[in-house]
């Protein structure tokens, strides 16, 4: 229709008439910038809903460290020992964290700030996330298209611009190093599978460095290390063994085993670790693999050349397993971590390590959480690895399995899911792709009238088909309804993501919304509150304890010393506040005078409702310290298995530290309308111990809605 | 422009006043001059002024009020009137004003010094403050201490309720350097040190044949206090220095018993003239801190070699720590000479613990080595004497690790790594060379 009225205009505007190459290239390009700024947008439903804040927990201490690294330098940053952490043993900031989404959004701000323009980085900390999520898309574009073709790119960076999965972590203010991490792992997959599709040494030597940014944002490029040798060991085994592939990989592991000991967090892990020992281990088998292809060639003996294979086969299996035995008896080749083993095993984790366990996103994932997630996906998946097993190369290779084990690890744990959305998007857009295009080729042939929107969906390369070789009765209008059909399906996609945005991964978990009894939205904004309350009111050098949750909130909020925090590296050291909060008030007492502690910080959601508070966490703090200091068992705090805070609660439970700092005075106050007074609103119940005394500890201050309670610990008695 | 010419002078006036009173505070002793003493009979005040003349006699400013005058006030605008408090009223139920038990107690958590004396007739009042010190009077009102083997001789066909006491607390700080040679005269209701309480102290503790009891009537039942259980004076130091001296015998202090000569029943030695006003007389000075006061200043520490305060450490950095203690001698500050005085360098348990030396001016120093183990680490001098105000100082200074750069390079086990790497690098250059433009 455009062309035709192309057609129609006079000659010299007729030369500016496009080429069909060119015009499906301006579609392309424009359809891929209208994803890109989708993909921007739509992840700004937070600012709009909220304001321009950092969200969450781990977030505030990467924004801490950016303001840090922006302000001192990045000498200073890579050097930084934190003394406002986990008092009093300090922590070394520099050798402790991934330096990559700091540096990132460092270099953001100083680029923008040559430009003249002046912003705060803090927005540039809140928009980060979402500016890699558009870049994500180009990748996977250029990942669709190295796979497939063009048009699943297209399909793949659409499907990928809105995957709730993803978006879930890289909404604004979502601060994390997720945000850039998946960018850079999408970024080093492409560039491998690339690499061994050319057998380029750019391309490797691209993915190499690619990995270096993956393994300076984030831990989980553990991930990328197993799956690109397990992938080689695939190809190697089904005889798809080529010299690009030998190139590829050496060239990448060796230069990005090289590049990741830069990161101080990581160092020598490449070499001692036991998580990494499979990607050296098909190093070496790659290098005999190259070697015994060499002697094959020039022996020309299959004879001959069988015995020499079984003799070197002996001998590299016997020095390799002899080399990982004694690096692993002489403790050079440190074992399997926790975190690996709960990965691998889900049940691990909660018999082994409560403090994994005990994080809501380490959970196992719930069904509906895959639906919520995916949608529409969850069925592509499946067709499309059916279009990637009937047309095998070593690109789908790749990522049918980067889908198999991340849907895997994203049944394992529910953050897991993030690392599955490429994958699961990539695979489900080839499925899109080639459906759609296998049915408007359909149409077109038998009809030759062009499908206007088909055409658009596929980038107009549904004209290059092939010819149809059957036709059955119908065969047109089953396809149309079909098509009809997928449209519907994309289109309640698009839907269902637009919503769970603006309604489910939007909130920035620190200021709370709900409905009022008018219907009106009703905000808390306590912890702020209190943090304020705390930076204002406090002196500076105060030792706060509170469950590690609220660690990097309060010292970035609150710019005071906590005593643990979000940073999970010491075990005991969060034993000791879990079996402070679970002891009696006066022994409490004691180990809070050990640790020099001020002020006790409770988050009580009984008045307003709020579900993830302290109470409920309770039993984790109870198993952790239970875990270290055995005086506190857990039976001591139930009452025939079942955890309640009302007059059946055991009296442990209604005297220990926890129960007296959530509840202080909370007898007094009428929550429901037609409840007693000290009607707890989350567990539903009547509390058991209405009259409660705090002998070492006094009420310093009670945000609004009763969320965030802060205790000061008092002196020691002056006179006895 | 007069009038603001006057007001400046005003003003200055104003401003230089107050500044003027902390700098002569500051200059002169620990403890205010300003004692405020609570009677119930204005009798007391002669038949007990040898003891009043001695505390005016060190330059103490008394107060003289009845304790139930009803304009008492121990403050005004927040600022506390009196710097001590002689509680010479035990029978009174209660102060007249807006004086209370629990303002007497804050007096003492503000830092205020109280000497109580009590008797048979102790009032709910008295006994009240007299336990929030962590000492316990007698239950029974009609009780007193009797001692049918240690009593004064003089009180020989009595009821054996005069007791000569002599077993003292062993401390110079608190008694004096010069011994008590005679016995202390006590006439008045026992008390128990609460056990609970690691500040109470007895300085004068009844003999192990003593007991409490009504003196009027037979033992019906066991004395609940017997023995050198019973504490016939105590003292109480609080954490924050306020200092009270707790009496079971508010003749103790009596004209009477301190001019009166005495002899111990069964003790052969007369002496001319009780212990009992060298005895006041040194715990007073005890109480108003004009004996065993430290004060610590100047604390300050610093990398060897350097004289600024880091705000920061390395570990294994060698620092030197000092502090300046000097004790009130009652006239002046003078050094303070000892040889137990500690420092640690503690996160949550002492890394270094060392002595002290002393140069006998006052200054303690020290110098040590940062532990190879970084964290927030604290200078902890914790000194506490029987009969000294504690020293407790704490300073907190984190220590680092080393930084990136801080390491030693180019350690002599490494040459062969770099022999073999710049090798390499040579030989895979030729080779390159050689592969490509041969032939």
């Amino acid at each position: 229709m455009a062309s035709a009225a192309l057609d129609s205009l006079p000659a010299p505007l007729r030369s500016l008439r496009l080429k069909t190459k060119q015009q499906e290239l301006l579609v392309r390009v424009s359809a891929l910038a209208l994803i890109y700024v989708l993909a921007f947008v739509i992840r700004l439903f937070s600012v709009l809903r909220y304001e321009s804040m950092i969200h969450e927990f781990d977030p505030y201490f990467n924004y801490r460290t950016t303001l840090f690294l922006s302000e001192h330098g990045f000498s200073e940053f890579w050097n930084w020992f934190d003394s406002e952490s986990w008092y009093p043993l300090g922590r070394v900031v520099g050798g402790t964290l991934f330096p990559g989404l700091m540096v990132t959004a460092a270099l953001l701000h100083r680029l923008l700030r040559a430009l003249s323009l002046a912003v705060h980085i803090r927005e540039v900390c809140v928009l980060t996330a979402p500016f890699f999520a558009a870049n994500t898309t180009l990748v996977a574009y250029a990942f669709g298209r190295e796979i497939w073709d063009s048009g699943a790119g297209l399909v793949a960076a659409a499907l990928i611009a809105v995957c709730p999965g993803y978006i879930s972590r890289s909404v604004a203010g979502s601060y994390d190093n997720e945000g850039v991490a998946i960018f850079a792992l999408l970024l080093t997959f492409y560039l491998f599978v690339r690499a061994v599709n050319t057998g380029s040494l750019a391309w490797a030597l691209a993915s190499a460095f690619g990995y270096f940014y993956m393994v300076s944002a984030w831990g989980g490029y553990v991930f990328i290390i197993n799956l690109l040798p397990l992938y080689v060991l695939v190809l190697l085994i089904t005889g798809r063994y080529s010299q690009r592939l030998y190139v590829a990989y050496n060239c990448m592991y060796v230069l990005g085993m090289l590049l990741a000991m830069q990161i101080r967090f990581v160092g020598f892990q490449h070499v001692q670790s036991g998580e990494h020992m499979a990607a050296m281990g098909v190093f070496f088998l790659l290098q005999v693999f190259f070697f015994l292809d060499w002697v094959k060639y020039l022996l020309n003996d299959t004879r001959l050349f069988k015995s020499f294979l079984r003799i070197t086969l002996t001998c590299v299996i016997t020095v390799g397993t002899l080399a990982l035995g004694i690096g692993t008896a002489s403790g050079y080749i440190s074992p399997w971590t926790g975190r690996f083993y709960s990965l691998l095993d889900p049940t691990y984790a909660k018999d082994h390590i409560p403090i994994i366990a005990s994080v809501s996103e380490h959970q196992p994932t719930a069904w509906s959480s895959f639906m919520f997630d995916f949608h529409i996906l969850l069925f592509l998946f499946p067709a499309g690895l059916y279009f990637c097993f009937k047309r095998l190369s070593d690109a789908t290779i790749f990522v049918v399995m980067y889908g198999l084990t991340s849907m895997y690890f994203a049944g394992v744990m529910v953050r897991l899911i993030l690392v599955a959305a490429p994958a699961v998007c990539l695979i489900s857009a080839i499925a899109a792709s080639a459906t759609i295009k296998n049915l408007t080729t359909l149409i077109r042939t038998k009809s030759k009238s062009p499908q206007t929107v088909s055409a658009k969906a596929t980038g107009s390369k549904a004209a290059a088909k092939g010819a149809v070789d059957q036709s059955l009765p119908f065969q047109q209008n089953a396809a149309i309804v079909l098509l009809l059909g997928a449209f519907y399906l994309l289109s309640r996609y698009a839907v269902h993501c637009t919503w769970v945005t603006s309604e489910a991964y939007s909130s920035p978990s620190i200021v709370l919304a709900a409905r009022g009894h008018n219907g009106g939205r009703v905000i808390f904004d306590d912890y702020r509150e209190a943090y304020y309350w705390l930076r204002q009111n406090t002196p500076p050098d105060a030792k706060i304890m509170s469950w590690w949750d609220y660690g990097y909130q309060i010292t970035a909020m609150g710019n005071r010393t906590v005593i643990v925090d979000n940073n999970t590296w010491n075990n005991t050291h969060i034993a000791t506040v879990g079996r402070a909060m679970s002891s009696y008030e006066d022994e409490a007492y004691e180990i809070m005078q050990s640790l020099d502690v001020n002020y006790v910080l409770v988050v009580f959601g009984g008045v307003t409702g709020y579900s993830s508070d302290d109470i409920n966490k309770f039993l984790w703090m109870v198993r952790i310290g239970g875990g270290v200091f055995p005086v506190i068992k857990e039976p001591d705090y139930l009452v025939n298995g079942e955890y309640r805070v009302d007059k059946g609660a055991s009296p442990k439970m209604l005297n220990c530290l926890m129960y007296k700092l959530c509840y202080y005075r909370f007898g007094e106050l009428t929550t429901e309308y037609g409840k007693p007074p000290g009607y707890d609103r989350v567990r539903g119940v009547e509390i058991g111990n209405k009259d409660i005394k705090l002998e070492y500890l006094e009420e310093a201050f009670t945000t609004s809605n009763w969320i965030v309670r802060i205790y000061k610990v008092k002196p020691p008695k002056n006179r006895s | 422009m007069a009038a603001p010419r006057h007001l400046a002078a005003v003003l200055v006036v104003l401003v230089l006043f107050p500044a003027a009173l902390l700098a002569s505070a500051d200059e002169g002793g620990p403890r205010g001059r300003r004692v405020l003493v609570l009677v119930d009979d204005l009798a007391v005040r002669s038949s007990h002024s040898a003891f009043f003349a001695s505390l005016q006699g060190r330059g103490l400013d008394l107060d003289f009020r009845l304790a139930d005058d009803p304009k008492l006030s121990l403050h005004r605008y927040g600022q506390y009137l009196y710097d001590g408090l002689v509680l010479f009223a035990p029978s009174t139920p209660r102060f007249g004003g807006s004086v209370d038990q629990n303002a007497v107690l804050e007096f003492i958590d503000a830092g205020h010094d109280l000497i109580l004396a009590a008797d048979s007739s102790a009032s709910d009042l008295i006994r009240g403050i007299a336990t929030e010190c962590g000492v316990d009077f007698d239950e029974d009102p009609e009780a007193m201490v009797i001692d049918h083997i240690n009593y004064a001789a003089t009180d020989a066909e009595g009821d054996h309720t005069l007791i000569a006491g002599d077993d003292l607390i062993q401390s110079d700080v608190i008694l004096g350097s010069k011994k008590i040679e005679a016995p202390v005269l006590f006439r008045g209701i026992g008390h128990m040190v609460n056990p609970s309480n690691s500040l109470v102290l007895k300085v004068l503790s009844a003999s192990p044949s003593a007991y409490s009891a009504n003196p009027k009537t037979k033992l019906a039942s066991p004395p609940s206090l017997t023995g050198s259980a019973i504490s016939l004076v105590s003292v109480m130091q609080a954490r924050n220095n306020a200092r009270v001296l707790v009496s079971g015998s508010i003749d103790l202090f009596s004209n009477r018993f301190l001019k009166s000569g005495v002899q111990k029943a069964g003790s052969k030695i007369r002496h001319e003239k009780s212990g009992n006003e060298q005895f006041v007389t040194e715990t007073s000075k005890w109480v108003f801190h004009e004996r065993g006061h430290l004060k610590a200043v100047n604390v300050k520490h610093n990398k060897v070699g350097e004289t600024n305060e880091p705000g920061m450490y390395r570990i294994n950095d060698d620092l030197e720590y000092s502090v300046e203690i000097y004790e009130w001698s009652g006239t002046s500050w003078k050094p303070y000479v000892a040889d137990d005085v500690q420092v640690q360098f503690y996160m949550m348990s002492p890394y270094v613990l060392k002595t002290l030396s002393t140069d006998k001016k006052g200054v303690y120093s020290a110098s040590f080595k940062v532990p190879d183990v970084y964290g927030v680490f604290q200078f902890k001098v914790e000194y506490q004497r029987l009969g000294y105000t504690g020293l407790s100082l704490s300073k907190q200074i984190p220590v680092r690790p080393y930084r990136h750069n801080e390491y030693e390079r180019f350690i002599t086990s490494a040459y062969p790594y770099y022999a073999a790497s710049f090798s390499t690098m040579g030989a895979f250059f030729i080779f390159s060379f050689v592969y490509l433009y041969h032939k």
